[in-house]
């Protein structure tokens, strides 16, 4: 093509790579350090340009957009504050393998290490928050880098990628090459398994009594083929599948053999189907403290098969009897033709007699809740009518962190992947809001909620100025229970009642903080008013700010107290934790 | 978790010798927790812009798995080796020790410096300075008996590593 010889600035050569990368839109807040990079997107009009209020929120909208399209979210920011405001959003990302490439301005190369105005070490503070990261100093490499970049941040385990851009490289002049297609010299995952460990999965699957799927996060990242292939095989094995919070969606949630959550607020019957069973099938998980309590009790009778794309999760937390390195989809691939291929005979009256089980836990119905028609709304209820009205739509569900996350992972029902974003790694108040304004912008047609409370949305609620000025209709569902909740639980729990700082005091008036920010502002503060709440949300097309006032005292269970085993689960408020010193220490 | 033994492993590490990349492997032992008990870094092909660490760290079987696993995700590395694990190997480490006296305790110094294979490679009317290399063992020995004979200062480069026969890394 002749345009490959013309000769560009460094900025206008980084929005080719960008859009031979396919990006379509960015996440950004100006600065000095990137005016030429603003320059360059002021004239043209391939790449959209979404600008946020803070640019943590910047780095979350792209998680959200990366979450729910499976696509490279991008940020773009400037050097110093810019940059460092960016560090929550870009460790949430890596925490949860999110795919995002975070573009930081720099002073120019010749002020780097003076204390310049604005000048902060990137590199240096983003190095353990990154899966990897650049300064490009010469112009000559920036569209290799920024090439690589993506293809590092797509690739393997995803996760954020920075490159920082020094101010003189993007007013540089060189010639760009489209280098979209190129070969990184050194990373390259493995993704596929070999043939005698799909052999082995096989013939351990086939001799399980009591077998368990346990599927996280890492089988949504590998595409909705993985999720496919999952279900697939858990249906023509017969076993119960558990997902974890990051996980949810990869399996249809209505499907019988779905056992619910599991974890610290997961159902008791998918801990105790991880405690009591003889074989678990982790895939695309990483046995997380929230997932295993306490680690030496933790499904000791059971052989545990680790399938994941990351060397690094396999044997970190538990000794695993087989860790298969490969991407989720292509190993679950093989599994499912190897196991039609030999047809293997299951054990049918073990596995009908470990339903039986099941269906004894199950019986106990952790996730119950008493609504009085005429006490206060339980948050709970909130959220059933929430998926009632919402579940013949195509909705997304983003949260915050704290009891309405779990009560919202408990209840809604998740038949798709990409659908549910939270913040589960790394535990960001203030992700959900900024997440669904991203997954909003990658579908306008498409119902998006942040399901949050009242602590957490004030984080980044600065980003209903976004939610304005793109028009996005977007919906704050807050249960709003006038405290930092979780928080709450924990003091209640573990320090005597002693709540120490946890009280939301000084609330602003969220109908009106809403109608300031040209959103409209809805508040419900009886049970029997709920549903038309919810309707009146949904039919509004505008940003929706909901005020869900919700009794102040509810606890999110089933509860693992910190420390204890993953089966010693608290069902409700009248057992009482017995917490050792040690599981005072946890987190 | 499980009481289990403490092992000591020599890792031997090819990266792209780029900016920041030492960085990057000692920000994953500190920000981790692994320990480091000696680390040699430098280029060792210039056209391919290749550095060789060799890193001597300890810690229990699942620890040192975990750190193998954690170096070979690191974008620019291109091989992970543990030495200790992969069959016959050799190590060796280099010191300069500084020796300052005079009259029998520089005639000692001297004396034992050739039963080490030490070299003198500085000398002044008052003092040597003398390179020796061998095992880390060795090297703690000499300098252990320099102590009395007027020990001034050491400097040690750290163990670098390599496996016996043919075999390339």
């Amino acid at each position: 093509m002749s345009g490959e010889q013309q000769v560009l600035s460094g900025a206008e050569i980084l929005l080719k790579a960008l859009s031979d990368q396919g990006v379509d839109m960015i996440f950004g807040y100006p600065g000095g350090a990137v005016l030429p990079i603003y320059d360059a997107i002021f004239q043209q009009n391939r790449i959209r340009h979404i600008l946020v209020r803070h640019e943590q929120a910047a780095v979350h909208m792209a998680e959200g957009y990366a979450r729910s399209t499976g696509r490279v979210g991008v940020v773009l920011v400037t050097s110093g504050p810019g940059a460092t405001n960016a560090v929550t959003g870009l460790t949430d990302a890596l925490m949860d393998s999110v795919p995002v490439v975070c573009l930081t301005g720099q002073v120019p190369t010749h002020l780097i290490g003076n204390d310049a105005f604005q000048e902060a070490d990137t590199v240096g503070i983003t190095r353990p928050c990154t899966k990897h990261n650049y300064l490009v100093r010469r112009i000559e490499d920036l569209a290799r880098v920024t090439h690589e970049a993506f293809y590092i941040a797509r690739s393997g385990r995803p996760g954020p990628v920075v490159i920082d851009l020094p101010k003189d490289v993007l007013m540089a002049k060189h010639v760009y090459a489209n280098g979209a297609g190129i070969q990184h010299r050194s990373y390259r995952p493995r993704t596929k398994a070999d043939t005698a460990e799909i052999a082995r999965i096989v013939e351990m699957l086939a001799a399980a009594k009591r077998p368990v799927f346990y599927a996280g996060g890492g089988v949504i990242n590998s595409g909705p083929k993985a999720s496919r292939a999952l279900t697939e095989l858990v249906h023509l094995t017969g076993a119960p599948i558990t997902l974890t919070l990051m996980g949810l969606g990869a399996y249809p949630a209505s499907d019988k053999q779905f056992v619910g959550m599991l974890g610290m607020h997961g159902t008791y019957e998918a801990n105790l189907a991880m405690a009591k069973s003889d074989l678990i099938v982790s895939v695309g998980a990483r046995f997380d403290d929230r997932v295993t309590g306490r680690i030496d009790a933790f499904a000791r009778g059971a052989r545990k098969i680790h399938i994941d794309i990351d060397p690094s999760s396999i044997n970190k937390n538990v000794a695993v009897d087989l860790g298969v390195v490969g991407d989720i989809a292509e190993v679950l691939g093989d599994v499912l033709a190897e196991w039609r291929r030999r047809r293997p005979a299951i054990d049918e009256k073990a596995l009908a007699a470990w339903w039986k089980q099941i269906e004894d836990w199950r019986a106990v119905d952790c996730l119950k809740y008493v609504q009085d028609p005429n006490g206060p709304i339980k948050p709970q209820y909130a959220i059933d009518r929430l998926y009632h009205f919402t579940r013949g739509r195509e909705t997304f569900i983003t949260t915050e962190v704290g009891q309405h996350q779990m009560w919202a992972a408990q209840r809604f029902k998740f038949e798709q992947p990409n659908r549910w974003m939270t913040s589960g790694g790394l535990g960001t108040m203030g992700y959900g809001f900024p997440a669904a304004l991203g997954v909003q912008l990658a579908h306008p047609e498409a119902t998006v909620i942040d399901i949050a409370g009242e602590a957490s949305i004030l984080m980044n609620i600065q980003e209903l100025g976004t939610a304005a000025q793109y028009r996005l209709p977007v919906k704050l569902f807050i249960l709003n229970n006038q405290y930092m909740g979780m928080v709450r639980q924990w003091q209640e729990l573990l320090h005597g009642g002693r709540y120490s700082e946890s009280y939301s005091d000084a609330l602003p008036d969220f109908v009106k903080l809403a109608e300031s920010f040209h959103a409209v502002g809805l508040r419900c503060e009886r049970p029997g008013d709920v549903d038309a709440c919810i309707r009146e949300m949904l039919a509004v097309d505008k940003p929706v700010v909901v005020d869900m006032r919700v009794d102040p005292k509810e606890n999110c269970f089933p509860m693992i107290p910190s420390g204890a085993a993953h089966y010693d689960m608290l069902l409700g408020p009248n057992q009482k934790a017995a917490i050792s010193d040690h599981g005072l220490t946890m987190v | 978790m499980t009481e289990e033994t403490i092992e000591t492993h020599i890792l031997a590490v090819l990266v792209d010798n780029e900016a920041g990349v030492l960085a990057r492997v000692v920000g994953l032992f500190s920000g981790r927790g692994y320990n480091i008990d000696s680390l040699t870094v430098a280029e060792v092909d210039s056209t391919a812009h290749r550095s060789r660490i060799t890193i001597v760290t300890s810690g229990t079987p699942m620890v040192i798995e975990q750190i193998k696993a954690q170096l070979g995700r690191l974008v620019p590395v291109h091989k992970v080796s543990d030495l200790t694990v992969e069959g016959p190997h050799l190590e060796r480490e280099l010191a300069l020790v500084k020796v300052a006296g005079t009259g029998e305790k520089r005639v000692e110094s001297l004396r034992i410096a050739d039963i080490f294979r030490a070299r003198a490679v500085d000398s002044t009317a008052g003092s040597f300075v003398f390179e020796i290399s061998g095992s880390s063992d060795k090297l703690t020995a000499f300098v252990d008996l320099m102590r009395g004979l007027g020990l001034v200062e050491v400097s040690r480069t750290g163990i670098v590593a390599m496996s016996r026969g043919a075999k390339p890394f």
